[in-house]
């Protein structure tokens, strides 16, 4: 048994993708080093450096291994090409079940030996995201210039070096040697092992442990806003990112301008968060409050007043910045900027940004009158479908595309537009992703609706539909939008009716696949929730009912249904029946038609008859009616003359004209669990 | 440096020739014609390509026409000035030499938070790219560094350390002034406005206003044409020049409003197709140099 130990030391490595490079790490190693039992790894990453450990088997033990090659009587060549590649004669072969069979005994191999061979293959392959050359030649490339690697078994140096066939590979090669925090630690020092390494490096002021680091930060900012009686927006992105940015986290306090406390808080928080990696606090008011934190690299000299300074002048000129373009901006109106919509390409097929305002405003119409709102409800889903984009032209949303709808709704307002019209331009692009909310105020909610129906409706058109990982237009996302927009609101629409609208007289491309995309990101929605997929793709089984909720709705009243016993009795007997159906359909089918009462033999046949006829206007009414768990019971109460007829009729008797009269009960009976589901798509 | 008093603009830069040259680097005037970034000089790009090692430094004007404000944003400019060093190849201790120059213009790195945030460098125009950072010193960007991969779309068989420096920007910093205009220029009184302002307003009404965009288009055309020529006929610098002039005068026709969306993307295009033939023939001239 032994302590394996490597880090690779390199010039700051990108915060993103430190934590994946070393998951990749530990799992090359572990491929890598399989012969020798890996186990307890540990994975580290920092600014500089990412690191493992493992414990190992001291060797490989002695092993036979047996090859087979090519089969008795094979060409000579075959035989021949096997044994230059294994270096053997063929008299070394054995024929086992009519092979020639090369059986081999393997020296046991040092763990040593192993990694030395090992390690310097995996690092030349090594996958960064992106990664670079450097220096007078080598093409062994790395994120970011590699300085130093350590490699350890036990506290000794295993000794390999990167160079290969011609290439210095920067002269790279294994040592005990690891560095400290750049400015206040700098030069070398000799690594014993994990736990030292661990060690030397805090003393050395570098924090080589993530949750520790992230520790520091939270405890530290919360310590900062509590001594001011003020909250940290929590961020856990921004700790993370923070945390790859520095290797001794030191959070500190700035003071914001008073002159800039006016601009928006998204604003501040945005330009904060995106250009300077600054956490934003809030007042207990909810407020934004007049201070920032961020986050040095070391503790300073002179306790940070410095690089205080430093960074609030640094917010100011931001801040001044944003200013120039809220100013600037609230001098056009929305409503002018339109027109200029023009001159943005929304998509060389579908036309400018103009063209979709359009679009948009007559389509937010649409569903507004769909949803049942008054007429000045219409005219403001209208309105506010026509500003929706307006703000992509304003200096501010070119600064900070993710402010898009944000500014649009504040300009609304100074530019004196309907409440209900600005909070919609602001709204219309809720969801913006999976933990988001959905728009509830109801012209928001059509300005929602009709943007994403207009991208989804306008893409299908043009066959640009999202395939395997690659949705570069979001419409997954935008199909999931719709979905929780319309369940979250209990909004009754007619889906079908609304992408036809959507459609605006195109037709073809992949539009007739619209359906069958929203059905399948519902199915996705549902398994996520734990809902049974399997109930939802019975339902769906006739086509994607338009009426979301009310598609909904049938499917939970199933799979209450399911879970009764009587229910799944009738399930078992449903299945049952179409098993039969399908077998002996085959052979003279299909059996379908009215039964002929005349030719019932059994009360049983007569009992089922009669129930189904008296089951099937309940069902019928119950569905029109939306009676969901009504047309359930119904159909449930079929269970008793169901398991009295398998049990006492015989489906397929001799006499020919029987046969076929029971078959077209079971048929009927087929046809009556068709108005609930497709029974055969449920499981179990 | 004397730790009472900060350096004025020319002598933050004279300190950094001074440190430059120590480190064995040409200190190189100015490019003579309009550029958008101190990386397009000749002195960069094309000597980025090629086995031959370079070490140079230089100030470079940089023009930027829809940067301008009519002098109004403290902030911005349509002209400034950046400081640049190419080293080819990529010291071992590249960060090092930097973080010292910084040493040398009165940052200590211990008072001051100095950060390599993450950059992957593009210019699309001319068809470069590379990895490297942002550096931060108390949350301002103040240096770009870049190890490049690619230039004129030719991968570079030597890549090089490409360090940018924003003269205006560290020297507001290492000032304390909130204005460029206020910056001192030279230690006895002159300010950066005294020097400057009257060129940013009246540039920017050029670019934004006067500029003859006829005449512009016309130039851009001319300017493709002779480079296209010049690179047919081996002249590297000389055809590198005609498509710096090209670039220029689509940024002047950008920032006159002339250009579309869709038309952007293809006058990027037809530049990019300049400075690439422009550095194939540089590479050309290299091979055959190096062989006699």
């Amino acid at each position: 048994m032994a302590e394996f130990f490597i880090e690779l030391f390199s010039e700051e490595i990108p915060s993103g993708m430190q934590a994946g490079a070393a998951v990749e790490l530990g799992n090359m190693l572990a491929k890598a080093l399989s012969g020798l039992n890996p186990r307890d790894l540990r994975t580290f990453f920092g600014a500089r450096r990412i690191a493992a450990s493992l414990t190992v088997d001291a060797e490989i033990p002695a092993r036979n291994v047996s090859e087979r090659g090519p089969r008795e009587g094979a060409p000579e060549k075959a035989l021949a090409g096997f044994t230059r590649k294994h270096g053997v004669t063929p008299d070394e072969l054995t024929l086992e079940n009519g092979f020639w069979v090369l059986n081999k005994s393997l020296d046991p191999v040092s763990a040593e030996s192993r990694v030395a061979e090992a390690v310097p293959e995996l690092l030349w392959k090594f996958p960064w995201p992106k990664s670079m050359r450097w220096g007078a030649g080598s093409n062994f490339t790395w994120v970011r210039p590699l300085r130093r690697i350590a490699c350890l078994l036990d506290g000794h140096v295993v000794p390999f070096a990167l160079a290969r066939e011609g290439d210095d590979a920067h002269g790279l090669k294994a040592s005990n040697l690891s560095e400290g925090h750049r400015f206040l630690a700098p030069g070398p020092f000799e690594i014993l092992s994990g736990q030292q390494w661990q060690e030397e490096l805090e003393t050395r002021s570098v924090i080589v442990d993530m949750d520790s680091r992230r520790d520091m930060v939270r405890t530290g900012v919360t310590r900062l806003a509590d001594q001011h009686g003020i909250m940290v927006v929590q961020d856990d992105g921004l700790v993370d990112e923070v945390c790859g940015l520095v290797e001794y986290p030191v959070p500190l306090l700035g003071k914001i301008d008073a002159a800039f406390m006016d601009l928006p808080a998204e604003v501040m928080q945005v330009s904060m968060r995106i250009n300077q990696r600054y956490f934003a606090l809030r007042n207990p008011d909810g407020k934004a409050a007049p201070y920032f934190a961020f986050v040095g690299n070391l503790p300073f000299k002179d306790g940070g007043k410095l690089t205080t300074a430093g960074n609030e002048r640094v917010l100011r000129a931001r801040f001044a910045d944003a200013r120039h373009f809220w100013d600037l901006d609230r001098k056009t109106k929305l409503a002018d900027r339109v027109p200029a919509l023009a001159a943005v390409t929304f998509h060389a097929e579908l036309g400018t940004q103009a063209e979709r305002a359009e679009r948009i405003s007559k389509l937010a119409g649409t569903v507004a009158q769909a949803m049942g709102l008054d007429g000045a409800q219409i005219a403001q889903a209208e309105r506010a479908g026509l500003l929706a984009k307006a703000d992509l032209t304003t200096g501010m949303v070119g600064e900070f595309p993710e402010l898009q709808g944000v500014m649009g709704g504040y300009y609304a307002v100074h530019d004196g537009e309907d409440e209900a019209v600005s909070r919609a331009v602001a709204e219309h692009y809720l969801p913006r992703g999976q933990s988001d909310d959905t728009a509830k105020a109801p012209v928001s909610v059509a300005v929602a609706l009709a943007d994403r129906l207009d991208l989804l409706a306008g893409f299908f058109a043009i066959g640009e539909l999202p395939s395997g990982s690659g949705d570069p237009y979001a419409l997954r996302r935008a199909a999931l939008g719709i979905i929780r927009t319309i369940r979250d609101n209990g909004l009754r629409l007619d889906l079908s009716e609304l992408f036809a609208q959507a459609a605006n007289g195109r037709t073809g491309g992949e539009l007739a696949k619209l359906p069958d995309f929203i059905a399948e990101r519902l199915r996705v929605q549902l398994r996520s929730e734990g809902e049974r997929h399997d109930v939802l793709a019975a339902t769906l089984a006739g086509g994607l009912d338009g009426d979301l909720v009310r598609l909904l709705a049938r499917t939970s009243a199933l799979s209450e249904m399911i879970q009764t016993e009587d229910g799944r009795n009738l399930l078992a007997a449903a299945k049952r029946a179409a098993n039969i159906l399908r077998i002996e359909d085959k052979k003279d089918g299909p059996h379908t038609g009215a039964p002929d009462p005349a030719l019932y033999t059994q009360d049983e046949e007569r009992a089922l008859a009669t129930g189904l006829d008296q089951a099937v206007p309940a069902i019928e009414t119950a569905l029109k009616e939306e009676r969901f768990t009504d047309a359930m019971q119904a159909i449930a109460a079929l269970r008793p003359t169901l398991d009295r007829f398998f049990e006492a009729v015989t489906v397929n008797t001799p006499e020919p004209e029987v046969r076929a009269n029971r078959l077209k009960l079971l048929s009927r009976f087929r046809e009556t669990t068709a108005l609930i589901a497709d029974f055969g798509q449920i499981e179990g | 440096m004397s730790a009472t008093r900060p350096l004025c603009f020319q002598d933050l830069i004279l300190r950094l020739h001074q440190f430059w040259s120590e480190k064995g680097c040409a200190i190189l005037q100015p490019y003579d014609t309009e550029l958008g970034a101190g990386t397009l000089s000749p002195h960069t790009t094309l000597r980025a390509l090629g086995p031959k090692p370079w070490a140079a430094a230089y100030v470079q004007p940089c023009r930027r026409p829809s940067d301008g404000r009519y002098g109004e944003n403290p902030n911005r400019l349509q002209h400034y000035y950046q400081y640049q060093v190419l080293l080819k190849p990529t010291p071992e201790d590249s960060q090092q030499l930097l973080l010292d120059s910084y040493r040398a213009i009165g940052i200590d790195p211990e008072l001051h938070d100095i950060r390599f945030v993450e950059d992957d460098w593009e210019n699309p125009t001319i068809g470069a790219w590379g990895l490297g950072w942002e550096v931060w010193c108390d949350g301002m960007e103040v240096s770009q560094f870049t190890y490049f991969q690619q230039v004129g779309g030719i991968p570079t068989v030597m890549p090089s350390t490409e360090l940018t420096y924003g003269l205006e920007r560290l020297a507001m910093y290492v000032q304390g002034v909130e204005n460029v205009y206020d910056l001192d220029f030279n230690g006895k009184g002159l300010t950066y406005g005294d020097v400057f302002l009257r060129a940013e307003q009246d540039y920017s009404r050029h670019n934004f206003e006067l500029a003859d965009t006829q005449m512009l288009l016309t130039h851009f055309n001319d300017a493709e044409r002779e480079s296209m020529r010049l690179a047919e006929a081996g002249v590297a610098q000389p055809a590198y020049d005609q498509c710096l002039k090209a670039s220029h005068l689509f940024n002047l026709l950008d920032a006159r409003g002339v250009i579309s969306v869709s038309e952007r993307a293809s006058y990027i295009g037809r530049v990019r197709e300049l400075a690439k033939d422009a550095c194939e023939a540089w590479l050309a001239g290299e091979e055959e140099t190096s062989h006699g």
